[in-house]
């Protein structure tokens, strides 16, 4: 049952579009992405779902319900965590909680929240005093502590250390685990691989392709590369007579082999047969920035 | 505890953390009334003054500081840093109404304004002789209705001042001119015809006043009322059209 449905979502900004059209829907539970280059309109779509923009054209329904026509309803199901937003300078921790806590018809225990978010030694330390890393926690539990059905992640990870990130994308699945779909706007392909059920990609205010991260790669590139380095002399014919294989080449001491399907197995199935042990062995498939070139013309850091 | 009560206790307890805001809207006040109140000439009957002392036309003026001081300093730089740093706008991702959040931190000002007004006629009237007012629901009315103005001057300028530095600017620029007209470096009483009527269509004029007529025992004057009003609409609902929350 899609729990978020966008339908011909236009927006504009003073003669320029920056929306044109996008429509996609979220089935409840799963973490569904939208990615694209900086300026393709991610944030402002997803404003339009949160209720921040009013639209220009099309449907947007979130748990039933026009963010546009809303009279409250949807700040009790949907929590957002804005791109750059903040909080006041000198406010605690826990009493920005206790605050937030006290517009929920059903909020979670914010004590145990924080304790989740590992924020619970900072519950009297002021939001200026706080790390990135701190801060981007404390907007997830505040995107979270309303016990949303629904929560909107824009951009979470960015500017976050490797560590920090990786963190945050724990603790998103644990969100997930808990019973919330998820709609993350991301600029990262590593987060999007990581994370997303499926994924949209936006570019310049369109969608250009919807599908889970495997199945945009092996839609644009299914090829699969295998090196290894083999024990003892090997026929290429061998290996260029499985069905699976394209090409092998040879690379210094390495056997390139290049195909598609099942192409481990078969060659690993055919080096056992002649008894060559394959070393160094290693698997390389196209990635979702290769993915996302093919579809839009260009890598996503432009 | 509804929403808003909550807001307002947070957004009073931030006021308090906040050491610059609370020496101009709160200290200020009370130590400029008791200088002035250790100026020996002050406390002299004055025949200019019809018999009063400077002492006593100084203390309505103070009060009217006090709440000048809140709506064109502090209210304005708030609002406006708040919606540069984006927390209004994030208060619209929550049930809370964003008008919350105006709502809370008149109600402080209200409050705040109140408490130091207390402050300051308990000084003069222990430190100084002077005498509490006479009708003293008229002199409450006539503080609400300055704080109203005002207030709502402060809202406009909250709602046009593009960030937190301008909107402190534009509140400073306004905040001299205001008291000038109310009498702080010339007395109303002392001001020729030309200024005297400028300064009875401004709000503090008008508040001064009319804080002066109550502390008298009497109500405060038409004209003044309906100045204060003026304003408090024209401003307040310039503001309603211009705030932008983001």
């Amino acid at each position: 049952m899609a729990i978020i449905e966008v339908n011909n979502l236009v927006k504009r900004y003073r003669g320029h579009t920056a929306v044109d059209g996008v429509s996609f829907t979220v089935e409840q539970g799963e973490i569904f992405g939208i990615l694209g280059p900086n300026g393709a309109g991610k944030t402002t779509t997803v404003e339009c779902v949160e209720g921040l923009r009013p639209r220009d054209g099309g449907r947007v329904q979130v748990c039933g319900i026009d963010p546009q026509n809303d009279t409250g309803e949807l700040r009790q199901v949907l929590g957002a965590q804005l791109q750059e937003s903040e909080l006041p300078d000198k406010i605690k921790v826990g009493e920005a909680m206790k605050l937030h806590s006290s517009f929920y018809r059903d909020p979670a225990d914010w004590e145990e929240l924080l304790g989740a978010l590992r924020l619970s030694d900072k519950v009297d330390t002021q939001f200026r005093r706080l790390s990135g890393g701190q801060k981007q926690r404390l907007s997830i539990a505040l995107a979270v502590l309303g016990n949303p059905r629904v929560a909107v992640l824009d951009e979470l990870t960015t500017g976050l250390d490797p560590q920090a990130r990786r963190d945050a994308w724990d603790l998103i699945e644990t969100i997930r685990d808990r019973g919330v779909t998820i709609l993350l706007v991301s600029h990262f392909m590593e987060e999007a691989e990581r994370l997303c059920d499926r994924l949209a990609v936006i570019d310049s205010g369109r969608v250009v392709a919807i599908d889970t991260p495997a199945g945009l790669v092996s839609k644009v590139d299914d090829r699969q590369r295998v090196r290894f380095r083999p024990s003892v002399p090997l026929d290429h014919a061998v290996l260029t007579a499985l069905p699976e294989v394209m090409t092998v080449e040879r690379a210094g001491n390495q056997l390139v082999v290049t195909g598609r399907g099942e192409l481990l197995l078969a060659v690993t199935t055919v080096l056992a047969h002649h008894r060559v042990i394959a070393s160094d062995l290693r698997v390389e498939q196209a990635s979702l920035d290769d993915a996302f070139v093919a579809l839009t013309g260009r890598p996503l850091g432009d | 505890m509804s929403a808003v009560l909550r807001l307002t206790a947070i957004e009073t307890r931030l006021f308090f953390r906040e050491p610059i805001s609370l020496i101009f809207a709160v200290v200020i006040p009370p130590v400029l009334l008791i200088v002035l109140g250790l100026v020996p000439g002050f406390r002299e009957p004055d025949a200019d003054l019809g018999g009063l002392r400077v002492i006593d036309i100084y203390t309505p003026l103070v009060v009217a500081m006090t709440i000048t001081t809140l709506a064109l300093t502090s209210l304005p730089l708030l609002l406006a840093t708040y919606r540069e740093k984006g927390v209004l706008r994030r208060m619209r991702t929550t049930p809370i109404r964003p008008t919350a959040m105006i709502v809370a931190q008149l109600l402080m000002s209200t409050m705040i304004a109140l408490a130091v007004m207390l402050i300051v006629l308990a000084i003069a009237r222990l430190g100084f002789d002077v005498s509490l007012p006479q009708n003293l629901l008229s002199y409450l009315a006539a503080f609400l209705l300055a704080a109203l103005a005002m207030f709502a001057v402060g809202l406009l300028v909250a709602s046009l001042a593009p960030g937190g530095a301008s909107a402190s600017a534009i509140g400073l620029v306004l905040f001299f001119p205001m008291l000038f007209f109310a009498g702080l470096w010339i007395p109303r009483s002392s001001m020729n015809d030309v200024l005297l009527t400028i300064s009875d269509l401004t709000p503090l004029g008008a508040a001064v006043q009319s804080l002066q007529d109550a502390a008298l025992g009497d109500w405060p004057q038409l004209l003044h009322v309906a100045v204060m009003l003026g304003w408090a609409i024209v401003a307040g609902g310039l503001a309603a059209r211009f705030f932008r929350w983001e």
